[in-house]
Parts: C-alpha cells; sequence; structure tokens
C-alpha cells in the first residue's frame, strides 16, 4: 500500500520535527498552554450551557444579549479546539479567533457602558467581562501573547 | 441548600488554589498530596450533590430554577477531577497552576450556586 506508507513516513516526520520532549502533538496545548486550553474549555462549558439555557427557556427578554452570548460561546469553543488540536493551521486559526474575541469583549464592554438600555440582562462580555473577574478581557491578550510565542521557528 | 457546606466547600477549594498556586511558584507540579487534597474538595463536592438532590427530591425548590441549580451543581463536582486529569499529563509547574485556577472557579461557582438557591441577582 503505497499511500498508507507514504503516511507513515509523514507521520514520522512530523514526530521527529517534536522530538525535543515536547511530543508530536505540538507545544502549543502544553506548559503556559495547558491552563489556557484549561480556562477556555471552562469559558466554552460555561458560556455554551449559559446561552443554550437562556436562548430556549427565555429569549424574548433579552435577544441581543443572549444572542452575543452564544456567539461568545462558538468563539470558545474554537479556540479551545485550535489549541489543542495544535499545528500552525490551527495556530494561525486560533490568532484570529483571539483578535475576534478580544475586539468583542472591547466592543460589547464598551456598548453596555453606553447604552445600558439595550441589556436587560448580562452577557459574558458585559462591563469587560467584570461578571467574570475579568477574564474574558485577560483571556485572548494571553492567548494571544502564548500563540505568537510558540510559532514555530522552523 | 446547606449553607455551612457551601462555605466550607468555598473555603476547601480556596485553600487547594493557594497550595497548588504555592507549588507552581516554587516550580513544582502536583504532587500525592495535592491529589488527596483534590479528593477532599471532590468528595465535598458529591455530598454537596447529593444533599441537594434529596433537598430538591423532597419539594424545595431553588429561586432561579431547578435546572440552573442542578447545572451549577454538575459543573461543581467535575470541576477538579478535570483539573486533576489535566495536571497529571502535565508534570509541571503549569499543571499545578491549571489546579489552582480548577479551585479558584470552583469557589466562585459556590458563590454563584447560593445566588441560584436564594434568588439574589441574575
Amino acid at each position: 500500500m503505497p499511500e498508507s506508507s507514504e503516511r507513515g513516513q509523514r507521520l514520522a516526520a512530523r514526530y521527529q520535527q517534536g522530538g525535543d520532549g515536547s511530543g508530536r502533538h505540538s507545544e502549543i496545548a502544553s506548559g503556559p498552554g495547558r491552563l489556557l486550553v484549561t480556562l477556555y474549555g471552562i469559558f466554552t462549558v460555561g458560556a455554551s450551557s449559559r446561552s443554550l439555557y437562556q436562548l430556549s427557556t427565555r429569549l424574548h427578554e433579552a435577544p441581543l444579549a443572549y444572542t452575543l452570548s452564544a456567539v461568545a460561546a462558538v468563539v470558545y469553543a474554537f479556540i479551545t479546539l485550535a489549541l489543542v488540536r495544535g499545528g500552525e493551521g490551527a495556530r494561525k486559526a486560533a490568532v484570529v479567533c483571539c483578535c475576534l474575541e478580544l475586539l468583542g469583549v472591547l466592543g460589547v464592554g464598551t456598548w453596555t457602558l453606553l447604552d445600558a438600555s439595550a441589556f436587560p440582562d448580562a452577557t459574558v462580555w458585559s462591563r469587560y467581562g467584570m461578571g467574570y473577574l475579568f477574564l474574558p478581557l485577560a483571556l485572548p491578550v494571553t492567548g494571544l501573547w502564548w500563540l505568537r510565542r510558540s510559532r514555530r521557528t522552523g | 441548600m446547606l449553607t455551612p457546606l457551601t462555605v466550607t466547600l468555598a473555603v476547601a477549594a480556596l485553600a487547594l488554589a493557594a497550595w497548588c498556586g504555592h507549588a507552581a511558584y516554587r516550580d513544582q507540579p502536583t504532587k500525592d498530596w495535592h491529589f488527596l487534597g483534590m479528593a477532599v474538595v471532590t468528595l465535598l463536592a458529591l455530598v454537596q450533590l447529593v444533599i441537594g438532590i434529596v433537598q430538591l427530591a423532597r419539594g424545595q425548590e431553588p429561586a432561579d430554577g431547578t435546572l440552573l441549580f442542578v447545572s451549577y451543581q454538575i459543573g461543581i463536582v467535575c470541576c477538579v477531577p478535570v483539573v486533576a486529569l489535566m495536571s497529571l499529563t502535565e508534570r509541571t509547574r503549569w499543571g499545578s497552576l491549571t489546579v489552582a485556577a480548577g479551585a479558584l472557579v470552583l469557589a466562585v461557582l459556590q458563590v454563584r450556586l447560593y445566588d441560584i438557591w436564594e434568588g439574589v441577582g441574575a
């Protein structure tokens, strides 16, 4: 089977690339990255279950806030996946999403301060994530820093 | 809901966070004693879950809804075991810091759980 042996060689090459002990699983998800993955995982679970609950039980109360929470949940889920998967493509995608997330936090945060009446209920990103110890603001910044640092120089 | 247990669990979680945070500060991975601490916190969370279910079964109702209350309880029980697994596969200071973060989240969830039961805030 020529195809499978080719694939095997590719895998072996990939394995050797990360042969400094950090493993083939790319260094994005290890070290400080592990903490980042955990936090993003927690936010994914939190934001998605929250928005599922809110969208399914009382969408009419604050449609804008709940929809934004759902968007945040999708962004978090995507970044978590990208961090776990690793690799250059996933890294680039994660960078884009972290920027999106940062824009979201800053945008929605400012919006909630300027026009509080548009939000009868809070979103994850309200007031720059104050209800979540400002973690929603700290995460994308840390994420971008980490993704930049772990960029492969090869 | 049993308020003393909620407070105990929150304090235990904060202590665990401080302990593992200290390990991370000293550049150490989590050790057997830390896992014992995690086990204690998880056990407390399980007791809380059982008490919560018993109270629901006896007809008491959380102010913000049963579904929300039960989801939070499940999240609380899963919190520490998940970060414990993470620290098992990440044998560096970052594993310790991950456990500290998970324990902090648990403490915050205790406050939220209390709010949901009493009906304070959102």
